[in-house]
């Protein structure tokens, strides 16, 4: 709690006491309630009273501080003074309340954001020295200690440890980092000291990037916030001449008692007043962005957010977005010795290759336990065809189809690959001994994502893909793709969204690396783990740290939730106002009921929108 | 250019106002008033920059007295 609000909750209390105590002597038959009702409105009253006559002097008139003064003021003139004092206490409440209400989530979304690192360690002659972040220059070794927040970008040098990455992805597993890993800036030094050699200067680390977008993510405004601040703008001039109205023309017209519809004006004065409406959106609004950043997807504003509430075709990329984009092994079909041995085999007459599918096999074989690679000797390279080598005393062929026929193997024995990727054929002594084949995998979750993402509404998905048309097909039907584009170049794809976007809703989902015209061009671009690509991060609209696409479910899911709790506020505000007008019209409201179409209403509206801040969990094992 | 200003205002709806208010001021292409993060990016003529703020610190009070724009 600010001084303020501690103030303005003391000046609360004293002025309730003192309400308790005028309406109870006045019913004790005591005259002196008065001056205990004139002494609580002029204590809970002052500043209002102050600020509109000050506020009237600029010239601006229809401000809630001069609709509160009339509406009391009023209410004193005729005679209802314990009402003036309850209408003027119930807005003060109101009005502590939301500004209690807006610190208190601004102070859980700063939290939130609170990566900042505020030094780096730099060691010299063996005495490790603090330095500010942002003199430390790329190229630089520094050192982070456990528990300490990394503060720049770059390479492990030297030394072992775990990660905790929370507060950037989301994702609660640590990371184990090493000599060689990358590491990124805003992620928390668990368990080892790491010697880390900077790549970026401060302001071009990922955490300076992300402070950046998250702080400017609110400026960019949703349509259902402007539409509120138009609506404002009309509404209390349009209840202020209502109110005009009610006052003189009954009486004048139909000679009806000048109090009791001065009275009825007043009421509609305390409802006029659009404060409600106009906290409860952009509240929502920045506790859905807020609540997102959290969970590691950052959405750069809250029309983005809208967006992505209405978006019902989604656009994916192929490659590093619905599969990994990494090669791995991914079938082992031996003849008739053992997979681990084929593997081994394999591996050894490649060990000097630097070819990407050599290096996959490289990988997969040092994984095996147990499994030494014998060495390799007289490695010859067939160019185009694979690799011939003498392992363990016996010629081992590894290559393709051409290779083995021509070394005399019948392609009849040859198994066909799954046409996912590569197929690597193995011979020993001229005899076909199986096949390793190395292809893109699909990510665990895309096929989840997809299904939850049609329970979400989303209508169509469409993959592109720069590869070929056996491929595309396997992955689409795989994850449940609706339309597939193999075998396309960067500018096709922009052409094929155009044509999407003019049926409906798109988003396109990317992983950053070539498409950022096409992540420009889409209604919403969402960029997948795009820590690393500047360009990515530039032209996207919804920025998702970790590359799953079960982090779009949620994202979309936000998306929902937010605009739900916006509309039920937008509409439940107007709603109860309208209705307390008309009842207050016709004399069937009184004041008491107006303060409650307002500060009430607000109440209610600030409560339902600090819901946003809370993500939706989504389960994945939701078939 | 744009620029980032801190600024206190107390309610949303005084942020709009105070928004549309320096938004007609000679020389503003665009200004926009963050109730949440209570600050104000302006995108103006660089030239008429300080004239510009000048006017801004007066809409703003004019709006709402208690309000202030730091630059």
């Amino acid at each position: 709690m600010t001084k303020k609000q501690k103030k303005g909750l003391l000046r609360i209390g004293i002025t309730a006491g003192l309400y308790a105590a005028g309406i109870a002597a006045e019913h004790a038959g005591w005259n002196g309630y008065v001056w205990l009702m004139v002494a609580g409105y002029v204590l809970i009253s002052y500043d209002v009273l102050r600020k509109s006559a000050i506020n009237i002097a600029h010239g601006e008139v229809f401000d809630e501080n001069f609709l509160m003064s009339v509406a009391s003021l009023g209410a004193v003139a005729l005679g209802q003074l314990d009402e003036a004092v309850a209408v003027m206490l119930f807005y003060q409440i109101g009005e502590w309340f939301q500004s209690y209400a807006v610190s208190k989530s601004r102070k859980s979304i700063a939290a939130l954001m609170d990566i900042r690192p505020d030094y780096a360690n730099i060691e010299e002659n063996g005495t490790i020295r603090q330095v500010d972040p942002e003199e430390v220059q790329p190229g630089t070794v520094i050192v982070v200690e456990p528990g300490e927040r990394v503060p720049l970008d770059g390479v492990v040098e030297n030394g072992d440890s775990s990660l905790d990455t929370s507060a950037l992805t989301g994702e609660s597993v640590p990371r184990h980092v090493h000599p060689g890993s990358e590491v990124i800036s805003g992620c928390i030094n668990q368990t080892g000291v790491l010697y880390v050699r900077t790549t970026r200067p401060y302001g071009q680390s990922t955490v300076a990037k992300v402070l950046e977008l998250v702080e400017n993510a609110t400026d960019r405004k949703a349509p259902a916030e402007q539409f509120i601040t138009r609506f404002a703008r009309v509404y209390t001039p349009v209840v202020c001449g209502l109110a005009l109205g009610l006052a003189v023309l009954p009486p004048l017209l139909f000679a009806q008692p000048w109090h009791v519809w001065i009275y009825r004006a007043l009421t509609f004065l305390v409802i006029s007043c659009p404060c409600a409406l106009v906290i409860s959106v952009p509240l929502s609004f920045f506790g859905g962005i807020g609540g997102a950043s959290k969970a590691g997807i950052l959405v750069k504003g809250s029309t983005y957010l809208e967006a992505l509430a209405d978006v019902k075709t989604m656009v994916f990329d192929k490659t590093g977005t619905i599969t990994k984009g990494t090669f791995q092994v991914t079938d082992i079909q031996p003849a008739d010795l053992s997979a681990d041995r084929l593997l081994v085999l394999a591996a050894a007459a490649e060990s000097h290759s630097s070819h990407p599918i050599a290096q996959s096999i490289l990988e997969k074989a040092h994984k095996l336990p147990n499994q030494p690679l014998p060495a390799a000797g007289k490695v010859q390279e067939v160019a185009g065809q694979g690799v011939s080598a003498l392992v363990d005393g016996s010629r081992v062929l590894a290559g393709n189809e051409k290779l083995m026929i021509e070394s005399g193997i019948p392609a009849d024995v040859l198994p066909e690959g799954s046409g996912m990727g590569t197929v690597v054929y193995v011979a020993v002594d001229g005899v076909y001994a199986g096949m390793i084949e190395i292809s893109d995998q699909i990510k665990e979750d895309s096929r989840v994502a997809l299904t939850l993402l049609r329970q979400y509404g989303l209508k169509k998905f469409v993959m592109l893909t720069g590869d070929n048309e056996q491929v595309a097909r396997r992955v689409a039907g795989e994850v449940g793709i609706d339309e597939y584009h193999a075998r396309l170049l960067p500018q096709d794809k922009v052409e094929i969204l155009t044509h999407l976007l003019e049926q409906n809703k798109t988003a396109f989902v990317g992983d950053g690396i070539n498409d950022a015209p096409v992540l420009a061009a889409a209604d919403v671009g969402i960029a997948m783990g795009a820590l690393g690509s500047d360009a990515a991060i530039e032209a996207a609209d919804v920025v998702l740290m970790k590359d799953r696409l079960s982090q779009i479910v949620t994202a979309i899911a936000i998306a929902h939730k937010t605009l739900r709790i916006v509309r039920q506020n937008i509409f439940f505000a107007i709603a109860v106002k309208v209705l307390i007008l008309i009842l207050g019209a016709l004399g069937l409201a009184n004041m008491w009921a107006a303060v409650f179409a307002d500060v009430g209403v607000a109440f209610l509206c600030i409560l339902n929108a600090m819901r946003c801040l809370r993500v939706p969990v989504i389960s994945l094992d939701r078939k | 250019m744009k620029k980032t200003y801190k600024m206190e205002v107390d309610c949303a709806n005084c942020a709009a106002k105070i928004e549309d208010a320096i938004r007609k001021i000679d020389g503003v292409n665009e200004a926009r008033v963050n109730f949440m993060t209570q600050k104000l990016v302006l995108d103006c003529d660089e030239a008429r920059l300080n004239d510009i703020l000048k006017e801004a610190r007066k809409a703003c009070r004019r709006v709402d007295s208690d309000s202030e724009l730091y630059c």
